[in-house]
């Protein structure tokens, strides 16, 4: 029977590669891929002490719910931006929009 | 009426206002609007004079006007029946110059101006003689004053026009400073400016005599400057360089008796006061005597005309001082109508033949029969021929100049009465008989248009009846009604008529021997007395005297002052500015090197160091967040250790 422990271990772990994959994945949907690793790793904590802390109350689904609406808007802004940089630079190469710097 | 009584006053300023601001181009609409509205307040005063009649009053309607805590400073209106009568002389004879300065300044560039200028001075005029306060009668007293000066400068193009008014304006300012000195010594001690109030004081002998003395004499300095007495009469004859309607409305019947009746105005005082009313009488006797002798040998008309015109308010002045407030105001009136006509007819005189000088006439009366005979009426009634309005008035004077006894005084106005009689024939032979002096001009002229002519119709009439009301066996005329305190009935005193008149009658022989005849050569009689001829020919040397005296003096104070300005005010601003600006050096040192380095300084200390710090500012967004999480996980240690 996997306690609370178990899930914490598994969602530290998906937050970690979320968050490495973000931090140097080149490519734009890989990032945002990365992104998505971590927003679920956030739910999978906010379940599993739901689940273990207050079993009665699901207010932990309901928060993994906006969670992941908030994700999918996030998805579609972020995909969309991918879109507009392809079009306009032929690249989906995140080191390459550095425009905004001194 | 009485209540609503100024009305009287106001149309003339409505008609002001609108001839001003809409019809300052429309010659007809500027006249009419002006000549109407006289007209109404003429005859709004013919309804005034009959509501007096019937009660005497004298009325009174107060107006807030200055209201302070512990002050107030009132307007009225005081309406007797010296301020009845006085409203039907100034609205007469202002619609009589209205309608006559159609004709006379018909074609002037300036009409409408004109005419706006006629209704403001009527509006100052009739709100002088409505003025229940001192402090109402010195705001119209100075508004009459600008009107005046506005009107003789009405040709300013002339710079003997222009300098006529300024030296009017400044020598009737100058005896109006007495009239402010004198309302402020009134205020201090009686606390009021208010006719009535005042007067009650000085009969309740509230007020004592040394004040009354002080307040009379300053008073009656403003009342010297404007009607023209010595010494302050040098700007009438000067004043004659305005338009003739003006010279008749305001230099002979109107503004200039503004004095006259700010003097009857006082007469509580000079009851009062024997020093005042000394000083009235003899200056006005001495001003009498003087003008009338420098009109003896003057040769502008007009000129002849202002001398007689000092002299006979001379004549008003020097009743009034003696108490004789009934002759002195009588007189006033009668003056008013005949020496307005005498200015009107000399008006229509230069009108035709285009010149002032009297030697450059002669023979005009076939050419102007109406001007002539208007002419000699009016002549008539100012030498007091019986029984013209002038022989009443005048009459009245000696006799109240005899009843209190100033022989001397007496002596001197039969005197001045046949003067006045000469100069004013030697002026009507010299201009209507003979033969024409010029020719040339004598061809060109002609009788003047109607609208000129009815006025001097009218004018005649007055001068001839109007002093009928004063008629000495009138037991109901002028005195009943117009007197101070209470009515005096003296009886005539026929031997003094007599001898006014033979005077009267004497000085009109000796103009007709010398100016007619020609029996006398008057040019031997000048080589004969030659000094005095000079001397009246040059008006006493008035003008030289101020000149040399008055004049010089305010000259050379100028200089010193000019002289101080220079070395002592203007050195010292110049100091202040060179200090000024060595001290303003001093500071730009400081302000290049140390406030302007400071600033600049912090600029440059941040522009380095931004330099070497913008370079984390790398754009890529991995890198942001490579700083948010090591953030992060510093903060988490820290929050573990």
């Amino acid at each position: 029977m996997p306690t609370v422990d178990h899930y914490l271990v598994l969602s530290g772990l998906l937050f970690c590669i979320g968050a490495f994959g973000l931090l140097t994945r080149r490519n734009a949907i890989g990032v945002l891929m990365s992104i998505e690793l971590m927003f679920n790793s956030a739910n999978i904590n906010f379940i599993s002490f739901s689940k273990f802390l207050t079993p009665q109350a699901l207010t932990g689904q309901a928060f993994a719910v906006f969670v992941i609406t908030i994700a999918a808007a996030e998805a579609a802004v972020g995909l969309a931006i991918v879109v507009l940089m392809y079009r306009n630079f032929d690249v989906v190469d995140v080191d390459y929009i550095d425009f905004m710097r001194w | 009426m009485i209540e609503h009584s100024y009305i009287i006053a106001l149309l003339p300023l409505v008609s002001y206002v609108l001839i001003v601001f809409f019809f300052s181009k429309r010659d007809k609409v500027a006249s009419g609007i002006a000549i109407t509205a006289v007209l109404i307040s003429f005859v709004l005063s013919v309804f005034a004079l009959f509501e007096t009649l019937a009660d005497k009053g004298p009325h009174i309607i107060r107006f807030e006007w200055i209201v302070i805590p512990g002050f107030s400073l009132p307007l009225s209106i005081y309406f007797d029946p010296l301020t009845s009568v006085m409203l039907l002389v100034v609205t007469i004879v202002s619609s009589c110059v209205h309608i006559y300065s159609l004709g006379y300044m018909h074609g002037d560039p300036r009409f409408p101006r004109f005419f706006s200028f006629l209704s403001l001075f009527t509006f100052s005029m009739l709100g002088l003689v409505l003025s229940g306060s001192f402090v109402g009668t010195y705001i119209f007293w100075e508004l009459v004053g600008l009107t005046s000066y506005l009107l003789i400068g009405f040709w300013f193009e002339k710079s003997s026009a222009s300098n006529a008014g300024k030296k009017a304006f400044i020598t009737t300012k100058t005896g109006d400073l007495g009239f402010l000195l004198g309302l402020l010594v009134m205020y201090f001690f009686a606390h009021t400016l208010d006719y009535q109030t005042f007067y009650s004081l000085v009969e309740n002998n509230q007020i004592s005599a040394g004040v009354l003395t002080a307040i009379g004499i300053l008073l009656f300095m403003g009342a010297v400057g404007k009607s023209a007495q010595f010494p302050l009469h040098v700007w009438l004859p000067d004043a004659m360089e305005g338009p003739t309607p003006v010279s008749a409305l305001i230099h002979a019947a109107t503004m200039v008796a503004a004095g006259v009746y700010l003097t009857a105005r006082i007469m509580s005082i000079i009851v009062v006061s024997h020093t005042a009313a000394m000083t009235i009488a003899y200056i006005g006797a001495f001003t009498a005597f003087m003008a009338a002798s420098i009109a003896l040998v003057q040769n502008d008309i007009k000129r002849v005309l202002a001398y007689s015109t000092i002299s006979q308010l001379g004549y008003m002045m020097l009743a009034l001082g003696v108490g004789g407030y009934v002759s002195g105001t009588f007189h006033l009136m009668t003056h008013a109508f005949f020496k307005a006509l005498l200015f009107l007819g000399a008006g229509s005189v230069i009108h035709a033949v285009h010149t002032n000088d009297i030697n450059e006439m002669g023979g005009l009366q076939k050419k102007m029969p109406i001007t002539a005979i208007t002419f000699y009426i009016a002549s008539l009634s100012i030498s007091g021929i019986f029984p013209l309005s002038g022989f009443w008035s005048k009459d009245e004077i000696f006799g109240a100049v005899m009843r209190e006894g100033h022989y001397f005084l007496l002596i001197v106005a039969v005197l001045v009465a046949g003067m006045t009689s000469f100069y004013m024939f030697r002026l009507c032979f010299l201009t209507f008989t003979g033969k024409p002096r010029d020719q040339h001009k004598y061809d060109h002229s002609h009788e003047s248009p109607k609208n000129m002519t009815y006025p001097l119709m009218v004018l005649a009439f007055l001068s001839i009846f109007a002093g009928w009301v004063g008629i000495p066996w009138l037991h109901k005329g002028y005195s009943s009604f117009v007197f101070f305190e209470h009515p005096h009935h003296e009886s005539p005193v026929i031997w003094l008529m007599i001898i006014s008149t033979i005077v009267a009658l004497s000085g009109i022989y000796l103009a007709y021997l010398m100016y007619y005849k020609r029996s006398i050569d008057p040019v031997k009689v000048g080589e004969r007395f030659k000094p005095i001829y000079t001397f009246l020919l040059n008006k006493w040397y008035f003008d030289e005297l101020y000149m040399g005296t008055v004049i010089k003096f305010v000259y050379w104070f100028m200089e010193v002052l000019y002289r101080f300005d220079v070395g002592i005010i203007d050195w010292f601003v110049n100091f202040v500015g060179r200090f000024g600006l060595f001290n303003s050096r001093l500071w730009q040192t400081f302000d290049v090197y140390i406030i302007d380095g400071a600033v600049n300084g912090a600029g440059y200390l941040t522009r380095w160091i931004s330099g070497g710090l913008r370079k984390i500012q790398t754009g890529q967004v991995q890198n942001y967040a490579f700083v948010i999480f090591l953030g992060v996980v510093l903060l988490i240690l820290f929050r573990v250790m």
